[in-house]
């Protein structure tokens, strides 16, 4: 009965990772597959996906390089703005501290899409030019710069004041104690902000799209785009399948690792 | 306290200027944009056409709104979510519960598995959907599986943000809880409905929320599942402003808002910590 009743339990938890991974694995697979109709079936494995994808002459490796920019310059804005915004935020009278706590709060659980129309009709409101990525840089970061104050806070509450105190008492400028005090204190908080702000610009679409400069594209956009015509999207598709399959390839990788080094880790304190 | 401190922690508080104007200029003022568009017609001045047009596009009375295509995708909007958030959550707890639960050295790898798919891209992973569903047969141009596709999508893109804050929370229950009431003479059953499942509220009320809001306006899902055939609110809302009909959109948008605050009033509060840890740890 015991056994049963525990053989039941994980057969629900493979069944859970079975639907969370089967789409991905499929598509993995695909991406072997010469044809570029799934529907078609297995036509024989081939690598032409992949060297359609590394190839810079076509749009899909520029465009995912372009992501990885714009994702790069949003998640530094959004950590510099985020950062000394939580500082100020933390030392702040109870309310200023109260008020821009709860407007940081906004865009985290409004809907993206009326963040993204309200922006959207500012930009429109103010006749900026979106031709100039500005509209497209600040949106995102209006997306990210609150989980980056959000994941900094924590670090600035958990800190020892005592040791800024140290550090004027021992003649240091406040701009210094800053610095080589406070900064290296929550820096994990810092770091966990900027991979977050890297991942939120890399996985979004709405803000996006009604930012950005006509001509350009980003991952999420292209493929989105690309649903609409059927021309010479089977081809880039494909490609973007041998994308997602490298992806999935690096997220393998990388917790093979992690479960590596943990069991290293538990052993040695063994 | 020496007297010069005073002025240093002024100097310390100036930092959260430049963030207050990028909130003000960034998000407070966009806000007012919708409001203002929500309540003005094309010559600026005030107006309530753009709302009553929201209530009764064909007709004048106001009971027409209840046959109206907006009352229907709002309807259609809300059975979406709350089915998707309903099936997460059948999903979530039984696999955070049994993680959490389980005598593995190493739950949180397991636990991972659950989240890094996070990491592709979500149109991607959308569109890996896609192609399964069109290679088993369920998604085709006739209208069958529509709504049924577009719930699948919504469950497969937000699981991870219900598995975390349940497994987080559950993992924080007190084991001698659970002792105590079996050496009281507790059931199994009883045990959990007494005692692991009000512990565990917080966790599913922030999944909850994390779940809800999003798959009634991610429109993204619902177009790329069904060829564009199932319309949701936050579709509608994108709809009107590629139509240029702004303040229409501004309204139902207006609406949305006031939505989404009673939504986080109703699950407990601001959620905002929660949603960047259950983000974060997707990081480690």
């Amino acid at each position: 009965m015991v056994k049963f009743k525990s053989l039941l339990k994980w057969a629900f938890i493979v069944l859970a990772l079975f639907f969370i991974y089967a789409p991905i694995l499929f598509l993995t697979v695909n991406s072997f597959n010469e044809s570029d109709m799934i529907q078609s079936g297995w036509k024989g494995f081939s690598m032409d996906h992949y060297r359609y994808f590394f190839d810079f002459d076509n749009e899909p490796i520029r465009v995912v390089l372009q992501t990885i920019a714009l994702a790069l310059i949003v998640a530094l804005l959004s950590t510099i703005l985020g950062t000394i915004g939580a500082i100020g935020i933390f030392y702040s009278k109870k309310k200023v501290n109260g008020t821009l706590s709860a407007l940081n709060r906004i865009p985290v659980i409004n809907a993206e899409v009326v963040t993204a129309i309200s922006f959207a009709l500012f930009i429109s409101f103010f006749g900026l030019d979106k031709n100039t990525y500005i509209p497209l840089i600040v949106g995102q970061m209006i997306m990210c710069t609150p989980f980056v104050l959000l994941s900094v806070m924590p670090k600035l509450r958990q800190m020892d004041n005592n040791l800024y105190e140290a550090a004027l008492d021992l003649g240091a400028t406040p701009s210094k104690a800053l610095f080589s005090v406070i900064i290296p204190q929550i820096l994990p908080g810092i770091i966990a902000g900027f991979l977050l702000a890297i991942t939120l610009s890399l996985d979004d679409y709405v803000i996006t799209a009604y930012t950005k400069p006509d001509s350009f594209k980003t991952i999420s956009t292209h493929i989105y785009g690309l649903s609409k015509n059927n021309l010479t999207g089977p081809t880039i598709k494909a490609a973007y399948w041998a994308f997602t399959a490298i992806i999935f390839f690096l997220i393998v990788i990388a917790v093979v690792c992690a479960n590596v080094v943990s069991y290293k880790k538990t052993r040695s304190k063994k | 306290m020496t007297k010069n401190k005073p002025k240093l922690h002024f100097s310390r508080k100036l930092l959260a200027i430049p963030y207050g104007l990028f909130l003000a200029f960034f998000v407070v003022v966009p806000l007012l944009i919708i409001i203002y568009y929500a309540f003005t017609d094309d010559a600026g001045k005030f107006s309530l056409d753009y709302v009553k047009y929201f209530f009764s596009e064909n007709g004048d009375s106001f009971w027409d709104f209840f046959t109206s295509s907006n009352f229907r995708t709002i309807m259609r909007s809300l059975f979406i979510s709350l089915a998707s958030t309903a099936i997460c959550l059948l999903i979530a707890y039984p696999v955070a519960y049994i993680i959490a639960k389980s005598k593995l050295k190493n739950k949180s790898m397991l636990l991972l598995l659950f989240i890094v798919p996070m990491w592709v891209n979500f149109v991607l992973r959308i569109n890996a959907l896609k192609e399964l569903l069109q290679f088993i047969g369920i998604y085709n141009r006739s209208n069958g599986w529509n709504i049924f596709n577009t719930i699948l999508g919504m469950v497969y893109d937000f699981l991870p943000f219900m598995i975390l804050p349940i497994y987080t929370t559950i993992i924080k229950i007190d084991n001698s809880y659970l002792e105590a009431a079996k050496d009281l003479g507790a059931t199994g059953a009883r045990a959990f409905t007494k005692i692991t499942l009000p512990l565990s509220k917080a966790g599913i009320m922030s999944g909850v929320s994390m779940v809800f809001l999003p798959s009634m306006t991610n429109y993204v899902v619902s177009n790329y599942l069904t060829y564009s055939n199932v319309k949701i609110v936050g579709k509608l809302i994108d709809d009107y402003f590629m139509g240029d009909l702004w303040h229409d959109g501004s309204f139902i948008a207006l609406v949305l808002l006031l939505f989404m605050f009673l939504v986080t009033w109703l699950t407990g509060g601001f959620k905002a910590d929660e949603i960047t840890e259950t983000r974060g740890t997707s990081l480690w």
